[in-house]
């Protein structure tokens, strides 16, 4: 619904009163969803530029070139609401709405990822929705990602009590394709609009306007329903036709249906559109105007094309047997003339329907913050063993089997590093290769938006750096609730803000990102819940770390180890949670540390290289010890650390923080001295499968490989 | 000439197995689109995967009543080499080439992972090269894979040594007596679940290793190459 004061810039803007269908086609236009009022402004002054962004962020996929005329184009976007009342549909059609942006740039998709949150998987609890939004919102993805034959190549999976009775459901999505064949969005006085695919109908009617308010009824036919195979025949044919050189502009009809559809694509063209609805193909008969203007029936898709490239394009959707109809023409400068059998029964400046009058919000320090404990008051701890068991268990950091297995993440065949490992690596060609990861933390950013976010950052680049991929763009998802409560808008803020600082001081540009409010149900907001991709690019397969522990391996740590345990696993396992010093990451030391493991992977010095994150040293040691079915022995005492404690020291989850093996140890301990970082040779790697801390002598973690495969796959053994 | 890559609406490996055909084993290929009548000229056919009409109804079904088909029988009867990957073995069971089902897997969801097999009859187009017993390193990707066939049939399939492959170790959909790929009593036609394409690349393996799996295509290629010397 438009505010007073939106229905009075309407009216000053037309000159008139608008009739009841530009007030439907505003009101989808200008819904948070598709205009970003609250977060315009700011989202704007994220660095986006570098030599290789070609688009930046924008309506569609940015364009990052990655050399010799290759472009890969990545695009994220979120399904939340939708998910949390129908999660199979609203998952698989958040897929095919990522995939349609990747095509709309002319490039073939190659890689789909998503980043999932849900509340916390408790058996016992059977109130909680939890177990089925996550096998559903899993299913959804698998069954459209797998039939149009994209790989699932990664993702991230985060349970917490604030996304009670919701769940996010973000997915990115990469293509691949020439840097002089993308699709350079242009239109022509006297072309035509064809509108393909799906037949418009009454699914998803106001989808935009449910996403931008808050979750509290649970309407259903705001829900759109998924195709997958009529999205496998548009890719192709749009593909074809974009080879044939028949298309000047394309987009894809999402959130807001052809409302936002066209009045983007006429601004994006800067040409006016004259349309007639009685040509479009409906699934119905008795659509009304306003009903085809807004809704968001999937796997649709917009194609402006010159008059003499018709017979050619209809060739081609013939031959895949896709549905269109020629809905109108390219005329004048900038007006959106609706028709209706012959009458005109809107006309709307497109500039005035893509320029929502933006938003300022009030903005205020949130009161939970105000009262967070500066002092860690926590029970010594007895059994460390048990504590390793139980966190490996903990469906936030064991092992997502369940999940991955049930993507295709082969086809295609260029998935060099598959799901599970620090960050995914896709096959460009024989000597160039993408690495990509998506990270979030929300216990962190809840705790400290700022430094929660930089943690994301830091985590998602530090991935990618262990799979020897220099970052070389960055993606943003931002979820928040409701940007009209000035606490949790000024959460928003700051997670803005650590993004802007981290790209600049790294000189990685942003090269695509979306911004999510109003994730909130009855019951409360969700914590911030930033979600961060980076986007790597190898030069070599040389290259290409392998990351299996060897035996006879030495065990190095590169960094300090911080009291740093605000918001870890660990606190929220023994229950506390309101303790407020989350992990502060240095930018100078996290831009050395990355680095120097560059540095060591491209001088072939290091068998293995894995991250410190959630779970600390502790789980980090224990997934190589898995991943190697091996046994790693580390002396606690020679780990760098400003720690307290045994438990703090294990379990902290300070950034910028790596584990190393390697069989030159000299090699490496001279690289690393030379780069100046804080390092210590820690252990070894043996063939005895028991993963071993000791402390002047004394075992403080001594357990098999097996138990600790057996805590590593609990959530496994509870999905299957 | 060459290899005939036959592509249905929905099918999504046929990249996929052009490129290691071409660029791999070195055997021609061209694509040939569901429509066409005329499939005289080429030496061999392959049905790649994917889910052909969406798996609608059930895996196979709708792309088995389509004209192609019906001149793919035709080759068959006169010993072309086909070979059904995935879907396309699920089109060849649904059209009738090869005996027995595919079915839902036991655990009702679809499995993408890496397992072993073992090839169980060398005297094929497409296991030529192998010795008996091999073990394959090779990727499932499918929810509709469980091959099931009555108990006659199957003493049948065992008779007649139709059974190429088994999974090992690990049976990873519930098929009967682990059959992983089957062929017809000529032995020209054969269907195979996992997708040896996928494991032809030695840098897309898990362990960045040689699998033997391109073996099942360079087999083709070497009947193919002994075929035309006679």
């Amino acid at each position: 619904m438009l505010t007073k004061q939106e229905e009075f810039y309407l009216l000053k803007k037309l000159g008139r009163k608008p009739n009841s269908l530009e007030i439907d086609m505003i009101d989808a236009e200008w819904s948070e969803h598709c205009s970003y009022k609250s977060s315009k402004k700011f989202v704007r002054s994220l660095p986006s530029r570098s030599k290789r962004v070609i688009v930046g962020p924008g309506y569609d996929a940015g364009v990052l070139d990655i050399g010799d005329n290759d472009v890969i184009t990545v695009h994220i976007e979120s399904h939340n609401h939708p998910s949390a009342v129908e999660p199979y549909g609203g998952a698989a059609t958040g897929v095919g709405g990522v995939i349609r942006d990747i095509i709309s740039m002319g490039t073939r998709p190659i890689a789909l990822l998503n980043a999932l949150r849900f509340s916390s998987l408790n058996a016992e609890d059977n109130t909680s929705k939890s177990k089925w939004l996550f096998k559903n919102v899993v299913k959804g993805i698998a069954d459209y990602g797998n039939c149009i034959g994209i790989p699932t190549v990664g993702g991230d999976i985060e349970f917490d009590e604030s996304f009670r009775d919701y769940c996010l459901v973000d997915v990115a999505a990469i293509g691949l394709g020439k840097r002089d064949e993308i699709i350079s969005n242009h239109a022509e006085e006297d072309d035509l609009i064809v509108l393909a695919g799906n037949g418009t109908g009454k699914d998803g009617i106001r989808g935009a306007s449910f996403a931008s308010k808050l979750l509290d009824d649970e309407d259903r036919s705001a829900v759109q329903i998924p195709d997958p195979f009529l999205e496998k025949l548009l890719i192709e044919a749009t593909i074809e036709a974009t080879n044939s050189k028949c298309i000047n502009a394309i987009k894809d009809l999402g959130g807001g249906g052809l409302s936002c559809c066209l009045s983007e694509l006429s601004h994006l063209v800067e040409k006016g559109f004259e349309i007639e609805l009685s040509k479009i193909h409906t699934k119905v008969d008795d659509l009304s105007p306003n009903e085809i203007m807004i809704s968001e029936s999937q796997e649709r898709m917009v194609y402006i094309i010159n008059r003499n490239r018709l017979s050619r394009f209809q060739e081609i959707f013939n031959k895949y047997s896709i549905t269109h109809s020629i809905i109108g023409k390219v005329h004048g400068q900038d007006n959106l003339k609706i028709h209706f059998q012959g009458k005109l029964i809107a006309n709307i400046p497109s500039s005035l329907m893509v320029n929502a009058p933006l938003c300022n919000r009030k903005s205020m320090k949130p009161d939970y913050l105000k009262v967070l404990k500066q002092r860690m008051n926590v029970d010594k701890i007895i059994d460390y063993n048990s504590v390793l068991l139980r966190l490996l268990a903990n469906p936030n950091i064991g092992n997502k089997r369940w999940v991955y297995q049930q993507y295709d993440h082969e086809v295609g065949l260029r998935t060099v590093i598959k799901p599970g490992a620090n960050a995914s690596v896709i096959k460009i060609n024989d000597n160039k290769f993408i690495s990509i990861k998506l990270d979030g933390n929300s216990k962190h950013c809840y705790l400290d938006p700022y430094y929660g976010t930089l943690g994301c950052l830091s985590e998602a680049c530090r991935n990618v750096v262990c799979t020897g991929a220099r970052p070389v763009g960055i993606i943003d998802h931002l979820q928040f609730g409701s940007p009209e409560n000035p606490q949790i808008y000024w959460t928003f803020l700051k997670s803005i803000k650590a993004i802007i600082n981290f790209c600049k001081y790294m000189k990685i540009p942003v090269v695509g990102g979306k911004v999510s409010f109003y994730n909130e149900t009855m019951n409360s907001p969700i914590k911030p819940s930033p979600v961060i991709g980076t986007i790597g690019l190898i030069k070599d397969r040389y290259h290409i770390t392998n990351n299996v522990p060897i035996n006879g391996d030495s065990v190095f740590i590169l960094g300090q180890s911080s009291e740093e345990m605000a918001g870890t696993e660990y606190c929220s396992l023994i229950g506390h949670t309101e303790y407020g010093n989350v992990p502060k990451v240095d930018l100078e030391t996290d831009r050395k540390n990355n680095l120097a493991i560059l540095d060591l992977i491209q001088n072939g010095l290091i068998d293995f290289v894995h991250d410190c994150s959630k779970g600390g040293i502790g789980t980090a040691l224990a997934e190589l010890a898995i991943s190697g079915n091996v046994g790693i022995e580390i002396d606690l005492q020679k780990i760098p650390n400003s720690c307290s404690r045994h438990d703090f020291l294990l379990f902290s989850e300070t950034h910028s923080r790596f584990i190393i093996g390697t069989r030159n140890t000299n090699s490496v301990k001279k690289l690393l001295r030379r780069k100046g970082c804080i390092f210590s040779e820690i252990g070894k790697v043996d063939t005895i499968e028991i993963l071993n801390f000791h402390y002047s002598g004394e075992d403080i973690i001594n357990l098999s490989v097996k138990d600790l495969n057996r805590s590593y796959n609990t959530m496994n053994q509870l999905m299957d | 000439m060459g290899v005939g890559i036959v592509v249905f609406p929905g099918s999504n490996c046929d990249r996929d197995v052009n490129h290691v055909l071409n660029d791999v084993i070195g055997l021609n290929t061209r694509y040939v689109w569901h429509t066409q009548k005329s499939i005289d000229e080429y030496d061999a056919l392959i049905l790649p995967g994917g889910f052909s009409y969406g798996d609608r109804l059930r895996a196979g079904i709708i792309a088995a009543q389509s004209p192609i088909v019906e001149a793919i029988k035709k080759k068959a009867d006169e010993g072309l080499p086909i070979l059904g990957i995935c879907n396309g073995f699920q089109i060849l069971v649904e059209a009738g080439l090869l005996p027995g089902a595919l079915v839902r897997n036991d655990k009702l969801k679809f499995s993408c992972e890496w397992l072993k097999m073992e090839v169980l009859n060398v005297d094929t187009p497409f296991t030529n090269l192998f010795k008996l017993n091999d073990q394959i390193r090779i990727p499932i990707a499918h929810g509709e894979g469980r091959y099931i066939i009555s108990d006659d049939k199957l003493k049948e399939l065992y008779k007649n040594n139709q059974i190429v492959c088994k999974y090992k170790d690990l049976n990873p959909n519930g098929s009967i007596d682990m059959i992983a790929a089957v062929c017809n009593e000529e032995r020209n036609v054969m269907g195979i679940m996992p997708h040896p394409e996928r494991a032809s690349e030695p840098i897309l393996s898990p362990e960045h290793t040689k699998s033997n799996a391109r073996l099942i295509f360079h087999s083709l290629k070497n009947f193919l190459s002994s075929y035309t010397k006679y």
